[in-house]
């Protein structure tokens, strides 16, 4: 087993993309890097399961993408920065993508935003917010 | 003999390249923070650098999953705009600067800083909203460019102190190039943000502060900060800071304030930009 720093386990709503998350989402990340080829996205969107069984990935992990199940895909070792391609192939921003992942509509997340952000109080660790 | 003049820091959100791209500046969410960029880009017309070594980091653009170089320095004589999932953004390629480029590499390599060497190589919003926000929109960008790429997409990234110590070594290269070059260095990426999970959306606009008046009052300090601490107070993508500490290595000892701009939000992002010139 790779030792990796146990406070990266500590962060509350966030799973870090480590070298253990990275080689369990490679697969998935490299679905999502395919997505960066206009005539992918389009052989993507005409079939989606098709598409995906072109990648060695679990299954978990292509159900998650046909859900949009973002944070499941985060779980399953997806980073945001490629799963933003998803969200672009369905013509959405990355702040949809966001708000999707906080579990509110765009507009709220926006306006959580205008109003100066979430505050990092009450989301340093998971031991501060007994979720240990 | 080159040298390195000021270094410019500043945030790469994606979403303020889209909104000069879709002529959208001027709405009441967007102009604020265009307006907050004026004397900075006033003052990119004025300096009117030849070279601008420029400091971000890929999004899964030009590397995918194969190959995740920590540093990489871009060698071509040009680089094409990726296309990042809703075509490539409307701006002219990025003209390199090969030779400077090579000799960079070099002494970088023999001062121990294992550098990855890309001859071709796409960049995406991380290096062209940083130019964008510099240099308006222009038919051809302004000046010669050499785009250093540094990973803090999978953990870990390269420590604030190796960055800052990078900084420090490319000083010197550019120190030792005979040409008569005036050179900008751009740390681009930041400030507090977090676009993943249910903690999206987070903002610190104290550790962010402390953060910009740590370049002129204590780099060091700022250069020992853990990389938990970027996480844990700034967001998971904070950690896009210690490529700032990269340009601050790249000053010298001392630094002169010039101009700041902080802003909240830019969609998920505290936007962040300094001007420092060398003292």
């Amino acid at each position: 087993m790779s030792k990796k720093p146990e406070e990266y386990e500590d962060i509350p709503g966030t799973w870090i993309f480590d070298a253990e998350r990275a080689r369990k989402g490679y697969h998935l990340n490299q679905f999502l890097y395919s997505l960066m080829k206009p005539e992918n996205r389009e052989e993507f969107l005409a079939d989606e399961r098709k598409y995906l069984m072109k990648f060695p990935m679990t299954e978990e992990q292509r159900e998650a993408v046909m859900k949009r199940d973002w944070n499941r895909l985060l779980e399953l070792g997806g980073v945001s920065y490629a799963l933003a391609k998803l969200a672009f192939t369905d013509k959405k921003s990355y702040q949809y993508m966001a708000s999707q992942m906080v579990g509110v509509p765009e507009e709220e997340y926006v306006k959580m935003m205008l109003a100066g952000g979430r505050s990092p109080d009450g989301w340093r660790s998971k031991s501060e917010r007994r979720e240990n | 003999m080159a040298r390195i003049i000021a270094g410019v820091g500043t945030s790469h959100t994606p979403a303020i390249g889209a909104a000069v791209d879709n002529g959208r500046t001027g709405e009441p969410y967007w102009a604020p923070l265009f307006k907050g960029y004026e004397p900075s880009k006033k003052w990119m017309a004025e300096t009117a650098p030849d070279v601008a070594i420029v400091v971000y980091n890929d999004h899964v653009n030009a590397f995918d999953f194969k190959i995740i170089p920590t540093f990489a320095v871009g060698c071509a004589a040009e680089f094409p705009i990726a296309d990042e999932g809703w075509g490539p953004r409307p701006v002219p390629p990025v003209k390199g600067y090969p030779e400077l480029a090579a000799h960079l590499v070099q002494s970088l390599v023999l001062d121990e800083f294992d550098i990855t060497i890309c001859n071709e190589m796409q960049v995406d919003h991380g290096l062209t909203v940083p130019m964008t926000l510099m240099f308006g929109q222009p038919k051809e960008w302004p000046l010669r460019v050499i785009p250093i790429a540094v990973n803090v997409i999978q953990y870990p990234a390269p420590t604030g102190n190796r960055c800052y110590q990078l900084g420090k070594a490319i000083k010197k290269a550019v120190e030792a190039w005979d040409e008569d070059l005036r050179v900008v260095i751009f740390g681009t990426g930041g400030m507090s943000h977090q676009i993943q999970g249910p903690r999206a959306g987070l903002i610190n606009k104290e550790f962010d502060t402390a953060f910009l008046d740590g370049l002129t009052r204590d780099p060091e300090a700022l250069a020992r900060i853990p990389p938990i601490e970027y996480l844990r107070e700034a967001g998971a993508e904070a950690i896009e800071l210690v490529m700032w500490l990269i340009m601050r290595g790249a000053l010298g000892d001392r630094v002169r304030e010039v101009y700041r701009f902080y802003h909240v939000p830019a969609s998920s992002t505290a936007v962040g930009n300094i001007i420092l010139e060398a003292a």
